[in-house]
């Protein structure tokens, strides 16, 4: 694919970073990665804004960092989803030949709002809202199915867990860095069976943004391009009772799509790290094997043997994953960001040895739609 | 810039009322779970798959649903989840009271799940695939509350 990554920007994942607005957080994150990619907001000619007006408590949010995004006097969009779904619109119009530089970003403050209010909103109002389905619910009714069917155990999710907040511990912008053990988890209050507090991602805020250019342009900045392989999204049934919870469809299409855009026959043996959408433990254990990264049900007992460990054969979240920060919408446009840093050598003490990663998104209810990205070091 | 103590503009307690149109087949449901306390279902023509609550397309075929069909009221859990703590309720604004019982539940003769509240008086009787019927309101509203929550039958 002609397109590549040149510039990546991050603010820290905060509980509460309440001395930003929207804007300032998207002001931070877009003059990162215009630093990053050593060029300046006129060599930006189009702009995706990513954002939730639930999430944001306005109408048309994604007009509320306009100014920061740099969107006057320039073509902007908007998505409204996950960061990884806005950046394959970004990286479509790059494509299209009329643009030649792509600024997407992605912010959310889960600190402004009840969550569970928010998140319930998502589900229908005439037939499930009343009843008070919310996220963390909805993905306990999920976990029980999957593991009742795979026999994946509370110990193993608990292990997801703890892997990811030690891996925390290296990433100056995780929130919640800790070194915790299986029975702290297993410990931890129950919120829904069969998920415990620390088997669910927190609630957080931040902001990331990227910026995708042609290869022309590529050739003219010094920044270390990190190229686009493979991209592809696809979704699922809307009312949770329509699917097979305990089954990925979505994910394995998308996947299968990208890797045959990326030339990838075996993704086990050819993707050396990913950055997967684990907003609670056991959604880890499903995407890596919706992905292909692992057999139907057998993703924890690999996780057991420490292959998804930062020093393991394939790491999984090395950056510490959704469970140690969770900024709803940004949060999988920072899974691609972790993985442009790795790529580039750049990821300081978490840094593992790749040369090409997954970065995975999310998009509604309990993995309704996903979108799968392959990065690569060579084009 | 100086230190300054961060100031929060609160949204206030102003609200949005919505009218939720439930559409045809929606009220169809709604009818006849107010008036005969029955749940009624709809097959697609092409995959034969029995859709509860009933909607127009099937979205497996894109195929428009007409063939309405009785389903339950009695089912199997499917999988559930049993609340340990005290979310808000979206309804009332106060905190809901813990435990409680939330299943998706395979009504006989359909194909989908159907999601509701599950009594957990003897918790360990809740299981998936325990065998479930539901207990009706005795007000009759025509809405999903119409429906207590179903409890488990041996």
């Amino acid at each position: 694919m002609d397109a590549a990554i040149i510039g990546i920007g991050m603010t820290t994942i905060e509980k509460n970073k309440i001395a930003c607005n929207y804007a300032d957080l998207a002001w931070e994150a877009v003059n990162k990665a215009l630093a990053d990619a050593s060029i300046t907001i006129d060599d930006i000619d189009n702009v995706i804004t990513t954002s939730s007006d639930f999430w944001d408590g306005r109408t048309i949010s994604c007009m509320a960092v306009g100014d920061a995004c740099a969107l006057r006097h320039k073509n902007c969009s908007a998505v409204e989803g996950d960061g990884t779904f806005g950046a394959a619109y970004g990286l479509s119009r790059t494509l299209s030949g009329d643009y030649k530089t792509t600024l997407v970003t992605a912010h959310s403050k889960g600190s402004e709002s009840i969550s569970s209010i928010i998140t319930n909103a998502a589900f229908d109002p005439i037939y499930e809202r009343s009843l008070g389905l919310d996220m963390i619910s909805a993905s306990a009714i999920q976990a029980k199915q999957y593991m009742n069917v795979t026999g994946t155990t509370s110990e193993q999710l608990a292990l997801v867990s703890c892997k990811n907040h030690k891996n925390a511990k290296d990433n100056p912008y995780a929130q919640l860095p800790m070194d915790i053990t299986v029975n702290d988890v297993l410990n931890s209050e129950m919120i829904a069976e069969p998920l415990h507090k620390l088997d669910c991602s927190p609630v957080s805020d931040g902001c990331c943004a990227i910026i995708i250019a042609n290869a022309d342009f590529v050739k003219k900045v010094k920044a270390k391009p990190v190229w686009i392989k493979g991209v592809a999204f696809c979704s699922d049934a809307y009312f949770m009772g329509d699917r097979d919870l305990t089954k990925t469809i979505a994910l394995e299409n998308a996947a299968k799509k990208a890797y045959v855009m990326a030339g990838i026959t075996n993704p086990e043996n050819e993707i050396d790290i990913a950055e997967i959408y684990d907003a609670f433990t056991y959604q880890e254990l499903m995407w890596i094997e919706g992905l292909g990264l692992a057999e139907y049900g057998n993703a924890g007992k690999l996780l057991e043997k420490g292959i998804f460990n930062r020093d393991g054969k394939l790491p999984v979240n090395p950056s510490g994953g959704l469970l140690s920060g969770h900024p709803v919408i940004a949060a999988g446009l920072y899974r691609i960001a972790e993985i442009v840093l790795q790529i580039r050598e750049e990821a300081g003490a978490r840094q593992v040895n790749a040369k090409r990663g997954i970065a995975h998104g999310v998009n509604g209810i309990c993995g309704q739609s996903h979108c799968v990205w392959i990065l690569d070091k060579e084009k | 810039m100086e230190n300054l103590e961060h100031i929060i503009i609160e949204s206030g307690k102003a609200v949005q009322p919505f009218h939720y149109s439930v559409g045809m087949y929606g009220s169809k449901f709604f009818h006849e779970l107010k008036n005969n306390r029955k749940f009624v279902g709809v097959r697609c023509p092409k995959c034969k798959k029995v859709y509860v609550p009933p909607r127009q397309v099937c979205g497996e075929c894109f195929m428009e649903m007409k063939d309405f069909i009785e389903v339950g009221p009695k089912g199997i859990i499917s999988t559930f989840t049993i609340l340990r703590f005290a979310f808000i309720d979206p309804e009332t604004g106060l905190q809901k009271p813990v435990p409680y019982g939330y299943g998706f539940i395979k009504l006989d003769g359909a194909d989908t799940l159907f999601q509701h509240f599950i009594d957990v008086t003897e918790e360990s009787k809740v299981k998936i695939g325990a065998r479930v019927e539901p207990v009706f309101s005795k007000e009759k509203k025509g809405t999903i509350k119409d429906i207590l929550y179903f409890r488990i039958i041996d």
